[in-house]
């Protein structure tokens, strides 16, 4: 029903479980009383697909808009153009209280494990919580078994241990735990990660994307991971996709977007990260200077263009679709890497 | 002096005194470093690696109950001369020190220029018009435009504060700047612009680091040495090469196994199990509740968990001793 309208952004599929077509989200920027309204475009004509117990990665640093992707997909911002549709169902402009349907079927989790859970509830009731929201689990020694069923899942044994301890008693990767604990404990159909390993140490990261990363597999959900650092989406993706300014850069299978970046931009993050190696040391990183553009005013065209990273001022937007040399796509659909505006 | 290293530490340990007890930050850590050498501190948060770059600078809180060791620069201890002296001869002078986070610290009221002239008026006695050039001729070195001297912390990126940061610890042209995870709150491109600036500055001005990160992967962009620490404690250090290619002790080896990488096709392990408290830390090796071979291996029981493991030589190919503290080696 949608797919005919969808035809111009074909790397997206109508049938996914989550398809947000030219998204907008801009946030309104009021600098005096009289004047205008400007807009800050965080997230500008993006259209993303993400399939059911599929993983996609959103890599892009800070200003890029990612997080504001995240949370405009879950509807937690208005959206300032283009549709949002979860499960064949139109949710753009539906209230916030026809949607609870949606609420429960989609969650977060979020960056920073010491701020995301409330310290003057035990973990218990942090864990309980979402339940008594939705109605789930008719009474409460059924809600504790669930309870009980999640921290298992969260490898935190014996759970019995944890039940009435306070978030201030447990280290950042448990707390962590608990906050992922949270999201999937009414079984969603998708979770929005923004973040969930940048603030833990090496080994627990390792650890809780190993976690994530079962979970997924076993609760078949679609996860949209939200990253700065390509080479932790590598071991939780299927897909990738680059945001530069609000804008889509390049969207692919992690491989091909890894292994033969089309984009100046991609190109350019990918150089950046070390690999560890005695010898980087010797040698220079080719890297583009600059910063990120301003959101208000971007430059037109192709928003990496004032930062000289291969491509020509004034070339308006343009999209190239670089056919895949037969590498299988999520579920053996042709490969292609998505281009945007760059010749 | 040849043949001197520039710095040594010996035994340096630096205890906090907090209402839970004593907390020992560092506790008995001994290396030392040549000039034009950089050294990466590596660990994760808590272990003590930002503790010693403040014991080098003598900067360190009020809440500091202990200070012992021996830190010698250019063969003279610093840690214990008067204060006074280590104010005006060594600090920024000689050791430099780009704090965490220093990006943020810089004075929102101030314009670049006027903070970062002085230490020059204050430590050279020079006058303004000649300081001002010197940190023209600064900002220019660390890749900013000379105007940058009128502008204000606010007019700029996070990029460009850090490189301010970064110029203001080179202006009295010191020998030993700490770097203490100088790109922790950037982005990629911008940590790879300031890793190449980092790398250039060492060229230029013959820079010797002490280079603070929890990322491996970033640290082999900078270090001739690695030294891992865990709990307060030095468990490995050796040549980049040595511990890149074969790490020796189990955390190292494990702290590898967890790094990420975007090339290779690698398979990512972690370690179960929690840093321990350094107020009550483990007897004996402070790893062994977490160690893998300790678990497994019988003739071990008895020896890691009683007896701490002293620095063990192991066979070397890089320029620099691999010393180990672990049991295993012995």
């Amino acid at each position: 029903m949608y797919a005919s309208s969808m035809a111009d952004s074909p790397w997206i599929n109508p049938d996914h479980l989550v398809v947000a077509h030219r998204l907008k989200m801009w946030y309104p920027v009021q600098s005096g009383l009289f004047s205008k309204t400007r807009y800050v475009k965080a997230v500008d004509d993006v259209s993303i697909s993400i399939g059911k117990g599929e993983t996609v990665a959103v890599i892009g640093e800070s200003g890029s808009g990612k997080s504001s992707l995240g949370r405009t997909l879950l509807r937690l911002y208005k959206l300032n153009g283009g549709s949002l549709i979860f499960d064949g169902k139109d949710i753009t402009k539906a209230s916030e209280s026809s949607i609870a349907w949606f609420r429960r079927r989609a969650q977060m989790i979020f960056q920073d494990p010491f701020s995301a859970i409330n310290p003057f509830h035990n973990i218990k009731f942090i864990l309980e919580e979402p339940l008594i929201i939705h109605g789930v689990g008719g009474s409460a020694a059924e809600r504790e078994e669930m309870v009980i069923r999640t921290l298992n899942e969260m490898k935190m044994n014996p759970p019995e241990d944890y039940l009435f301890k306070y978030p201030h008693m447990l280290s950042g990767g448990q707390r962590q735990r608990i906050a992922i604990g949270r999201a999937v404990i009414l079984r969603p159909d998708f979770i929005v990660a923004d973040e969930p390993v940048s603030m833990l140490d090496a080994s627990v990261r390792v650890e809780i994307l190993t976690l994530l990363k079962e979970i997924q597999q076993k609760m078949n959900i679609a996860f949209l991971y939200i990253t700065h650092d390509i080479s932790t989406a590598k071991y939780f993706s299927d897909r990738i996709a680059i945001l530069y300014a609000g804008k889509l850069a390049e969207i692919g299978p992690y491989r091909s977007v890894i292994k033969d970046p089309a984009h100046p931009y991609t190109q350019a993050l990918i150089e950046a990260i070390p690999d560890p190696d005695p010898s980087n040391r010797f040698k220079d990183r080719k890297i583009v200077g600059g910063d990120p553009p301003n959101l208000i005013n971007p430059p037109r065209g192709c928003r990496i263009y004032p930062r000289g990273a291969g491509s020509i001022p004034g070339v308006h937007l343009q999209w190239i679709y670089a056919e895949g040399k037969n590498r299988p796509w999520w579920r053996s659909r042709t490969a292609y890497t998505l281009l945007v505006g760059c010749t | 002096m040849i043949g001197m290293p520039l710095l040594e530490v010996d035994n340096l340990k630096l205890y906090y005194s907090t209402s839970k007890g004593v907390v020992k930050a560092v506790d008995g850590v001994s290396f030392d470093l040549d000039e034009g050498e950089t050294l990466a501190l590596v660990g994760e948060s808590g272990c003590g690696k930002s503790t010693i770059a403040k014991a080098l600078i003598r900067l360190w809180e009020r809440n500091v109950s202990m200070v012992s060791g021996e830190v010698r620069f250019e063969g003279r201890d610093v840690l214990h001369i008067d204060a006074e002296e280590f104010r005006t001869q060594y600090r920024w002078k000689k050791i430099a020190w780009v704090p965490q986070a220093s990006m943020n610290s810089l004075n929102p009221v101030l314009t670049i220029g006027e903070q970062m002239i002085e230490p020059l008026l204050i430590h050279h006695g020079a006058d303004k018009d000649k300081a001002m050039m010197q940190a023209m001729d600064m900002l220019e070195a660390v890749g900013l435009p000379r105007d940058t001297v009128r502008r204000y912390p606010h007019q700029l990126s996070g990029g460009m504060k850090q490189r301010v940061a970064i110029a203001m610890a080179l202006i009295l042209m010191p020998r030993l700047v700490i770097l203490d995870e100088p790109t922790s709150a950037l982005d990629v491109i911008t940590q790879a612009n300031i890793m190449n600036l980092l790398k250039r500055l060492r060229r230029e001005f013959k820079l010797t680091y002490i280079f603070i990160t929890h990322d491996l992967a970033l640290a082999s962009e900078l270090a001739d040495a690695v030294a891992v620490m865990y709990a307060g404690k030095m468990v490995e250090i050796g040549s980049a090469e040595d511990m890149y290619t074969s790490p020796k002790h189990p955390y190292t080896i494990g702290l590898m196994g967890s790094v990420p990488t975007l090339r290779g096709e690698k398979k990512l392990t972690f370690m179960p199990g929690e840093v321990p408290s350094l107020i009550n830390p483990p007897t004996g090796c402070r790893f062994y509740p977490r160690c893998p071979y300790f678990a497994s291996k019988d003739e071990l029981k008895g020896i890691c968990d009683r007896d701490e493991p002293p620095p063990i030589d192991v066979e070397h190919k890089g320029s620099r001793r691999h010393l180990v503290s672990c049991w295993l080696y012995k």
